[in-house]
C-alpha cells in the first residue's frame, strides 16, 4: 500500500499521499455509474441494502484494516443509529437527512463512550470488550420503551427531502441512499489516505514504535473508533428508512458478525474488498433466505475457509494478481 | 416425440383456455421454519394451507392456486423484506400465517401499502385490530386480548382470585400483563406483585421463588415461547405446582405442551381457539392432517390457516376475481363456516370472531395418549371472546 | 426478623443459592476458556457452541441408545472434546503462527456452523431431558426448597473447578502445562511433545464445556441456541477476572453469579446487564481484570 502516491489524479489536494490513484478513480466512477443505472432491472429495495452493507463494512474495516483493531461490537453504533434515526423520523417528524443525522451522532457518542472503555483492552480481550458492550446495548434495546422491545420502530416515514422534495417511492429514495453510501465511501477513503491514517497503519504495525515516536496512540485509536461508530450509524441510520424498520436484528451479535465476515470475505485492510463482501453475503442472505438456518451455517464455512485458506479475501487476492493495491 | 410435442400443444392450448377464465391466484405462507414457532406454524400450516386448496376443490372451480412459503425467523426485519419481495417481485396476492408480534406488523405494514391481502394466524398482538388495524388484513386465530380475557377471567371466577405475574421486560410482555390485570381486577381479583426479566431467559428460579414467597394463588407467566417454557419446568422442578400455586400461561400452545411432556405440565390453564379433540369434524380434520404431518396434531395457528384460506377463496370464488378490496370486502360481508371453527364472522376492524376455550392441561394418568393433552374448563362465547369493536381504537371503525 | 432493604433474610439466603447455581456454570465456562487461552492464546468463540454440543450428546445418548444421564456426564465431555481434538489438528493448529484474532474468527465461524447444523436438525423449541430419579425431588431448607438436582450440579461443578486446579496447579502435567504456556520451545527441548500436549488441553478445555453442557441438560432445555448468549456473558466474565489464573476465572465465575442473582431480587431488569456494567468498572479502575497479570 506504501506506494499509492504515485498516481494521482483528480483530487484538488496535491499532497504527496493525498490524491487518488487513476485504477482508484476508475472503480469509484465504475461503482458509480453502475449504481445509477441498476434500479432501472435490479429490484431497488436489495441495491439499497447491499449499499447499507457496503458503508457499514467500509466502516468496520476503518478500524480491523486500517486500525488493527478487531471490534466484535459494530452492531451496537449500527443498531443504535438505526432506532434513532427512525425514532426522529416516525416520532419526532424530522426529515429524513436530519434523522439520519441524529442517528449518526448517537453513534458517534456510543463510539466514544465504548471506545474510551475498550481501548483500554488490547487484541481479543478488545474484542470481547466490545462484544460484551454491545450485548448490553441490545438488551438496553430490548428493554427500553423507544424501542418498542420485539416489535422494533416499524413503518417508519422516509419523508420530504430537506422538508420539500418527497423521497418516499423506493425509486427515488434509491439516490438518497446512492448519495449518502459515495458520500460515506469517500470520507472513509479520504481518512485512509491521510497523513491520520498513515499514522494508524504504523501503530497497527508496531506500536511500541509509535509510541517511541511520540505518537499518543491511545489517542489515535480512540479517534478511529470513533469515526469507524460514526460512519456505522450512517449506514445503520440509513438502512432504518430504507426498510422504515429498526429492530433487534440491527444490534444483535450476529449482525456483529456479519460485518466481520464481509470485511474478511472481501478483503481486510482493501478499499474496495468490504463493498464486495458486503455485496456477496447480502446477495447470500437473500437468496438463502428461506433455507432456515443454513445461511448461518453457509456464514460459518465461509469464516472457517476464509481464515484458514483465504486471509486475504477476494480484492485482496485480486490485488495481488494485478499488482495493484485495490 | 410427436407424441411430445402433442402433449405440448394440448398442454398449451389447456393453458390458454384455462386463462380465458380462471383466476391464477398466489397465495404466500410466510412463517417461522426454524425457530420456537416453527412447530406451531412451520410446515403444518403449508400444508393446512393446500389441504383447504384440495378440499374447497379449487382447480375444479377455474381457481389455480400457487402457494409460495418462507422462514421469516421471528424476525421483523426479515419478514417485511420477504413480503415486499413477494409483493413487488413474485407477484404474491396474499399472505397468509405469520406468527411473531413483530412481523406480523411488518407484514401488515407493506400489505397496506401494496394494497393485497394478509390474513394473520400466527400472530398475538391485538394491535393488528387495534391502534394499527388494516383495511388489507384480517386477523384469523386468536389474540392476547382473547388469551389474557380468556385465562385471566375463567380463573377468578373459579377461584384463583391472587395473582403475582412474570413477565418478559419488553413491549410484549408489558402489554400482556397490563391486559391480564386489568381482567383481573376488574373480575374482583386482586394483583399482589409482578417482576420483570430479562428477554430471552434461561434461569427463571429466582421470580419463581419471588412468585411463590407472594403467596398469590395463581402465578401468570406474561412471556413467551421459550422463557415460558423454561418458567413451567423450573416451576416443578422447585415444587411450585406441587405446592398448590397454579400456573398460567397467557400465550402458550399445545406444541409447547407436547414438548413440556404431561408430567411438568399438568394442571396449567391456558386459552385456545382450537384443539383437535373438540368435535367429530375437527377430529376428522386433524387425523387427515396428522397422517400428513407424521402424526402431528395441528395447532390452532394451523387450523386458522386451513380456515382462512378458505374463506379467502370462498370469497373469490364468490366475486369471480381476486381485486383486493373486492375480495376483502366480500370476505367482511360473508359469513364464515369451516369444519374447524364454525360459524363465526370476520368484523370492520379484521378480527375473525368466533368462540374461545379453556384448557386445563391433563394429569399423565388422565391422558390416554399421545397428544390427548386437554381437558375443557369453559367455552368463552364469541360474543364475549375477543375485544368490543369500539374499544380497539381501529380508525377504520371510528 | 429484620429485613435487608425490604427483602426478608430466609429469601436472600434462597437468592444467594441460586445466584451460586448459575455461577457455577459461568466459572466452569471461564475456566475451560481460561486453560485454553493459557496454553494456545487463542479465545475460544465456539466454547457456547461446544457446551451445547455436551447437552445434546447427552439428549442422544438418551434418545437413540438408552445410555442414561450417568453415562452422559462421562460420554458426553469425552465425544465433545474428541471432536474439539479434530478441529485443534486440522484447524486450530494451522493458524498458532498467526495473529490471535485469527483464532477468535476461526472459531466463531465454527460456532456459527455448529448451532446453524443443530437448528436444522432438531429445531430451537428445545428438547426436553429428564434428571435421573436420584437426583428428583428436593429438600426443604427451611427458607427455600432445594431440588437436589441443584444441589447436585453446585458440587459437580465445585469438584470440576477444584479437580482442574489442582491438575494445572500441583501435578507433574500441570507443571509441564504452565511451562509450556511460558516457553513452548525450551519444554520442547526438554523432549516433552509440546503440539500433544496443546491438542491435549484443548480438547480438555472443550469437554469441560460439554460437562457443564451435560449439567445444563436437565435445568434448561437442550437447545442449539443455549450456549450463543451464555458465551457472551462468559466473555464479560473473563475480562473481568483476566486470564491469568485458574483460580480467577473460577471465583470470578462464582461471584458474578451471585452477584447477578442478587441483582434478580433487587433490581430485576438491570440483571441482564449487571455483569456488562461490572465489568465496565473493572476496565476503567483495574484493566487487566481483577486476577490478571499486568500487560
Amino acid at each position: 500500500m506504501a506506494d499509492l502516491a504515485t498516481a494521482d489524479i483528480g483530487m484538488p489536494e496535491q499532497g504527496p499521499t493525498l490524491g487518488m490513484p487513476r485504477h482508484h478513480m476508475a472503480i469509484f466512477a465504475g461503482l458509480f455509474a453502475f449504481m445509477l443505472v441498476a434500479p432501472f432491472f435490479l429490484y431497488p429495495v436489495f441495491l439499497m441494502k447491499v449499499m447499507c452493507f457496503a458503508l457499514f463494512a467500509c466502516a468496520f474495516n476503518l478500524l480491523l484494516g486500517y486500525g488493527g483493531l478487531l471490534s466484535f461490537g459494530h452492531a451496537a453504533f449500527f443498531g443504535s443509529a438505526s432506532y434513532v434515526s427512525a425514532h426522529a423520523a416516525k416520532v419526532w417528524g424530522l426529515t429524513p437527512e436530519l434523522a439520519v443525522l441524529s442517528g449518526t451522532v448517537v453513534a458517534a457518542l456510543l463510539g466514544l463512550v465504548i471506545g474510551a472503555l475498550a481501548i483500554r483492552r488490547q487484541g481479543i480481550y478488545f474484542a470481547m470488550v466490545t462484544l460484551a458492550f454491545a450485548q448490553m446495548i441490545f438488551f438496553f434495546s430490548v428493554q427500553a420503551p423507544f424501542t418498542g422491545g420485539e416489535d422494533g420502530i416499524q413503518a417508519v416515514p422516509r419523508g420530504r427531502l430537506l422538508g420539500i422534495l418527497d423521497i418516499s417511492a423506493d425509486r427515488t429514495f434509491y439516490f438518497f441512499v446512492l448519495a449518502v453510501t459515495f458520500a460515506g465511501l469517500l470520507v472513509i477513503y479520504r481518512i485512509i489516505h491521510s497523513p491520520f491514517g498513515h499514522i494508524l497503519k504504523a501503530i497497527r504495525e508496531n506500536e511500541p514504535r509509535s509510541v517511541s515516536l511520540g505518537y499518543r496512540v491511545n489517542r489515535y485509536k480512540l479517534a478511529v473508533f470513533v469515526m469507524s461508530a460514526t460512519l456505522a450509524g450512517l449506514a445503520g441510520a440509513t438502512k432504518a428508512l430504507v426498510f422504515q424498520l429498526a429492530s433487534l436484528t440491527d444490534v444483535y451479535w450476529t449482525m456483529s458478525g456479519e460485518v466481520v465476515l464481509m470485511a474478511l470475505l472481501g478483503g481486510m485492510g482493501t478499499v474496495f474488498g468490504p463493498i464486495a463482501g458486503a455485496a456477496i453475503v447480502v446477495t447470500l442472505q437473500n437468496y438463502f433466505a428461506t433455507f432456515g438456518a443454513w445461511v448461518t451455517v453457509i456464514e460459518g464455512v465461509v469464516f472457517v475457509v476464509g481464515v484458514l485458506l483465504f486471509r486475504e479475501g477476494i480484492v485482496g487476492v485480486l490485488s495481488r494478481w494485478l499488482r495493484k493495491p485495490l | 416425440m410427436k407424441f411430445g410435442k402433442m402433449a405440448l400443444a394440448t398442454a398449451v392450448g389447456l393453458l390458454m383456455a384455462s386463462s380465458a377464465w380462471a383466476v391464477d391466484v398466489k397465495i404466500g405462507v410466510l412463517n417461522d421454519r426454524s425457530g420456537v414457532y416453527a412447530d406451531l406454524s412451520g410446515e403444518g400450516s403449508v400444508e393446512a394451507a393446500r389441504m383447504a386448496i384440495e378440499d374447497f376443490d379449487a382447480a375444479g372451480k377455474g381457481i389455480n392456486v400457487e402457494v409460495v412459503s418462507a422462514d421469516h425467523q421471528n424476525k421483523p426485519d426479515i419478514a417485511s423484506n420477504i413480503a415486499r419481495q413477494w409483493y413487488d417481485q413474485d407477484g404474491v396476492d396474499a399472505i397468509f400465517d405469520v406468527p411473531t408480534s413483530s412481523a406480523a406488523l411488518a407484514v401488515n405494514d407493506i400489505t397496506r401499502e401494496k394494497n393485497k391481502i394478509f390474513i394473520n394466524s400466527g400472530a398475538g398482538t391485538a394491535d393488528l385490530t387495534g391502534k394499527s388495524c388494516s383495511p388489507n388484513t384480517i386477523h384469523w386465530t386468536y389474540d392476547t386480548w382473547a388469551l389474557a380475557h380468556g385465562t385471566g377471567t375463567a380463573m377468578v371466577e373459579q377461584g384463583y382470585d391472587s395473582w403475582f405475574f412474570i413477565t418478559a421486560d419488553y413491549a410484549f410482555g408489558h402489554a400482556l400483563e397490563a391486559d391480564t390485570i386489568a381482567v383481573v381486577e376488574a373480575a374482583g381479583g386482586k394483583v399482589l406483585g409482578t417482576v420483570r426479566h430479562p428477554f430471552p431467559g434461561q434461569d427463571f428460579s429466582s421470580y419463581l421463588l419471588q412468585a411463590q414467597a407472594s403467596g398469590a394463588k395463581v402465578i401468570g407467566l406474561a412471556n413467551a415461547g421459550g422463557d415460558t417454557v423454561n418458567s413451567i419446568k423450573q416451576a416443578s422442578e422447585f415444587g411450585i405446582t406441587q405446592s398448590g400455586q397454579a400456573l398460567a400461561g397467557l400465550l402458550i400452545f399445545i406444541t409447547d405442551i407436547h414438548a413440556l411432556g404431561l408430567p411438568t405440565a399438568q394442571g396449567l390453564v391456558l386459552t385456545e381457539s382450537f384443539y383437535w379433540d373438540l368435535n367429530d369434524d375437527t377430529r376428522a380434520w386433524s387425523k387427515r392432517f396428522a397422517e400428513r404431518m407424521n402424526g402431528a396434531m395441528p395447532t390452532m395457528v394451523q387450523a386458522g390457516v386451513y380456515a382462512g384460506v378458505l374463506h379467502y377463496l370462498k370469497a373469490i370464488e364468490a366475486v369471480g376475481d381476486k381485486e383486493s378490496g373486492a375480495v376483502m370486502a366480500k370476505m367482511k360481508e360473508m359469513p364464515t363456516s369451516d369444519p374447524l371453527f364454525g360459524e363465526g364472522k370476520v368484523r370492520a376492524d379484521g378480527r375473525k370472531v368466533h368462540d374461545m376455550y379453556l384448557f386445563k392441561v391433563k394429569a399423565p394418568e388422565a391422558s390416554t395418549g399421545p397428544w390427548d393433552y386437554y381437558e375443557l374448563m369453559a367455552t368463552i362465547p364469541a360474543d364475549k371472546a375477543f375485544r368490543p369493536l369500539e374499544d380497539g381504537g381501529c380508525p377504520l371503525v371510528q | 426478623m429484620f429485613e435487608l432493604l425490604g427483602i426478608p433474610p430466609q429469601a436472600l439466603f434462597g437468592q444467594l443459592l441460586l445466584g451460586l447455581i448459575n455461577g457455577s456454570f459461568y466459572a466452569m465456562l471461564s475456566l475451560g476458556l481460561a486453560v485454553i487461552f493459557g496454553l494456545l492464546n487463542i479465545i475460544n468463540f465456539a466454547h457456547g457452541a461446544q457446551y451445547m454440543m455436551g447437552a445434546f450428546v447427552a439428549w442422544m445418548l438418551g434418545n437413540y441408545l438408552g445410555l442414561g444421564y450417568w453415562w452422559a456426564l462421562v460420554i458426553a465431555p469425552v465425544v465433545v472434546g474428541a471432536s474439539g481434538i479434530v478441529i485443534e489438528r486440522l484447524m486450530l493448529s494451522r493458524l498458532y503462527h498467526l495473529d490471535h484474532l485469527y483464532g477468535l474468527l476461526l472459531t466463531f465461524g465454527l460456532a456459527l456452523i455448529i448451532q446453524g447444523l443443530f437448528r436444522n436438525a432438531y429445531g430451537v423449541s428445545g428438547m426436553p431431558y429428564t434428571a435421573p430419579p436420584v437426583l428428583a425431588g428436593g429438600q426443604n431448607l427451611g427458607f427455600m426448597f432445594l431440588p437436589n438436582y441443584r444441589a447436585w450440579v453446585v458440587v459437580a461443578s465445585l469438584v470440576a473447578c477444584f479437580g482442574t486446579w489442582f491438575l494445572i496447579e500441583k501435578t507433574r502435567l500441570g507443571a509441564y502445562l504452565r511451562a509450556a504456556t511460558e516457553n513452548p520451545t525450551l519444554v520442547g527441548a526438554f523432549g516433552i511433545n509440546v503440539p500433544r500436549l496443546i491438542t491435549l488441553t484443548y480438547g480438555f478445555g472443550v469437554g469441560l464445556a460439554a460437562f457443564a453442557g451435560v449439567l445444563a441438560a436437565p435445568i434448561y432445555s437442550v437447545n442449539p441456541n443455549m450456549g450463543a448468549d451464555l458465551i457472551i456473558v462468559v466473555f464479560a466474565v473473563v475480562v473481568i477476572g483476566g486470564m491469568g489464573s485458574i483460580m480467577g476465572a473460577i471465583v470470578t465465575g462464582f461471584g458474578l453469579g451471585i452477584i447477578e442473582g442478587l441483582t434478580r431480587v433487587f433490581y430485576p431488569e438491570g440483571s441482564a446487564v449487571v455483569i456488562f456494567v461490572i465489568m465496565a468498572l473493572v476496565l476503567l479502575v483495574k484493566p487487566q481484570g481483577l486476577f490478571g497479570r499486568p500487560v
